[in-house]
């Protein structure tokens, strides 16, 4: 596939940043994305914005940043948005790329979580006749998944607390992170519950940030930039509205988006092929049942992987080197804050927490309630 | 002038929004015999005859157009549940603990989430049977159900 990742920044993930609004971070990504990509505001040829206008309070938020990414610069340039996960604002700009149309595209994101009220806005994501009323959010039906993914796979909380020790720890090698810790399963396990089973210490935080990455196609990446990072495969798929019609345990969208993206990439045994994964881990359970469902291992053997080591930072298959979305989560912002960690480790410029010959990267998004829908992306260099 | 010294000025504001939404003529249907009979009725697909809770007026699965209704006992199993810890007092209906559970009617092939009452906690678990308690005061909304109760006698499919 023609689609290349030239430039990615991030801006670091905080519980609150009020020294800059979200135009003014949406800037600061843009402008470094673009240095890192050796080019200037000139050379885009068209932009895709990631928002969301509950998290913003406004409607139409996309035009809450059109200055701050540079869509009024000169006569004013071609753009278009997408409302949901950063991976599909970089899926709907691959697209465009694909097109022909365009040679270079620039995709931002950015959400302030601090700024609102998280529970009220991921209620408001439930529709309003049969679920919103009965007052559930993110964490209330994510609690409802990992239930039943785990009494359907035996995965106790301390398999899942295997998973926030990891990341959090390995947040303390990332400079971006939100929150790095160092935990112990006790901690975990003895944090403040918020719904059964899920705990403090198994929640992702909601954090401030922006992110941008520019994309270009073979032509510009050949002659553009530093060396480029190239996007192999892609899958995306979606799953039924009602939580009731749901299997929980199951995640069948993920299975088909992992198969599609492998497909393009020609990757035939994932665990071998692949060196590094980035996948959203918003609650520690997701970890474990995301892995199974991309095909790293059979259903209920995540646990297996994260209590031997295999997805530490020195095991076979590093999963999340960044601390993952459970140390960080920008909301919108997290999905491609994923796919910047892996063009980060094949570049080989992921600093204290670089995995070795990291060649092939699997970058991971969702959205809506208990990962309504997956995107799944294969890089590589 | 040095702008990172500046003191921070946040606005806290608060948006209200008024919505007349249409539930439609299936979940009319469905929230209407709530409220007038204190009856669950779940839509069976035409086509493929799987029957959904919440009713849907044409199928999401088989994409066919028509769904007829049936009418359901009301009582079913529980299927998963969760106890809510923290507090929304925007949200949530109730004061905690807030357990939200779903639950498979009997004869319906979806479960329906809702609350949970009247539950000892020790002997909360998945596969007990539950039966609906109904508000005294119904307007034709979800909450005309107050919640799922333990419910001992056990009702044959479409009974």
């Amino acid at each position: 596939m023609d689609v290349a990742i030239l430039g990615v920044a991030q801006t670091k993930y905080d519980g609150k940043k009020e020294d800059y609004n979200y135009a003014e971070l949406v800037y600061e990504v843009t402008t470094q994305a673009l240095e890192d990509a050796g080019m200037t505001i000139d050379e885009i040829d068209n932009i895709v914005t990631v928002s969301n206008d509950f998290w913003d309070g406004r409607t139409i938020s996309c035009m809450g940043v059109q200055d701050a990414c540079g869509a009024a610069y000169g006569e004013g340039k071609n753009v278009s948005t997408v409302e949901g996960d950063g991976t599909f604002g970089i899926l709907y700009g691959a697209m465009r790329t694909l097109s022909g149309s365009y040679s270079t595209t620039l995709v931002v994101s950015h959400s302030k979580g601090s700024e609102g009220n998280s529970r009220m806005i991921t209620n408001a994501m439930f529709d309003y006749i049969y679920q919103r009323p009965l007052g559930l959010d993110a964490i209330s039906s994510s609690a409802l998944q990992a239930r039943e993914y785990m009494n359907r796979y035996g995965v106790t909380e301390e398999d899942c607390a295997y998973v926030s020790v990891k990341n959090r720890k390995q947040a303390m090698q990332n400079p971006y992170a939100h929150l790095g810790m160092d935990l112990s399963i006790d901690d975990v396990l003895n944090s403040r519950p918020l719904a059964d089973p899920i705990k403090l210490h198994d929640a992702s935080p909601v954090s401030d940030g922006a992110a941008a990455v520019v994309l270009g196609n073979r032509v510009v990446a050949n002659k553009k930039g530093r060396k480029p990072v190239w996007l192999k495969g892609i899958g995306y798929c979606s799953d039924a509205h009602f939580l009731g019609d749901r299997c929980l345990a199951e995640a069948p969208a993920l299975q088909k988006a992992s198969h599609k993206a492998y497909e393009m990439a020609d990757i035939n045994n994932p665990t071998e092929d692949i060196d590094v994964v980035e996948l959203y881990d918003a609650f520690s359970y997701m970890e474990l049942m995301w892995l199974e469902e991309m095909g790293f291992c059979s259903k209920g053997d995540g646990k297996k992987l994260t209590r031997r080591g295999v997805t530490a930072m020195d095991g076979e298959l590093p999963v999340n080197p960044s601390g993952g979305v459970i140390s960080s989560h920008a909301v919108l912002v997290a999905g491609m804050a994923r796919v910047i960690e892996c063009a980060l480790q094949i570049r080989g410029e992921a600093e204290g927490r670089q995995v070795k010959h990291a060649k092939t990267a699997l970058a991971h998004g969702i959205n809506g309630p208990c990962a309504q829908s997956h995107c799944v992306m294969v890089l590589s260099e | 002038m040095a702008r990172d010294q500046e003191e921070a000025i946040v606005y806290k504001g608060r948006i209200r929004m008024p919505y007349n939404w249409a539930v439609g003529e299936t979940g009319s249907f469905f929230l209407n015999k709530i409220k007038d009979d204190c009856q669950i009725w779940a839509t069976k697909c035409s086509e493929c005859e799987k029957v959904l809770l919440p009713p849907r007026r044409n199928c999401p699965y088989c994409f066919f157009p028509r769904t007829n209704w049936i009418q359901l006992s009301g009582n079913g199993v529980l299927t998963n549940y969760t106890k809510v810890h923290y507090h929304e007092p925007a949200l949530h209906p109730q004061d905690p603990p807030l357990i939200y559970g779903m639950i498979k009617l009997d004869g319906a092939d979806t479960s329906l989430l809702h609350l949970l009452g009247e539950i000892d906690e020790e002997n909360l678990h998945e596969g007990m049977r539950l039966e609906p308690v109904f508000k005294e005061e119904r307007t034709g909304h979800i909450k005309d159900i107050k919640y799922f109760r333990p419910g001992t006698l056990f009702h044959k499919e479409g009974s």
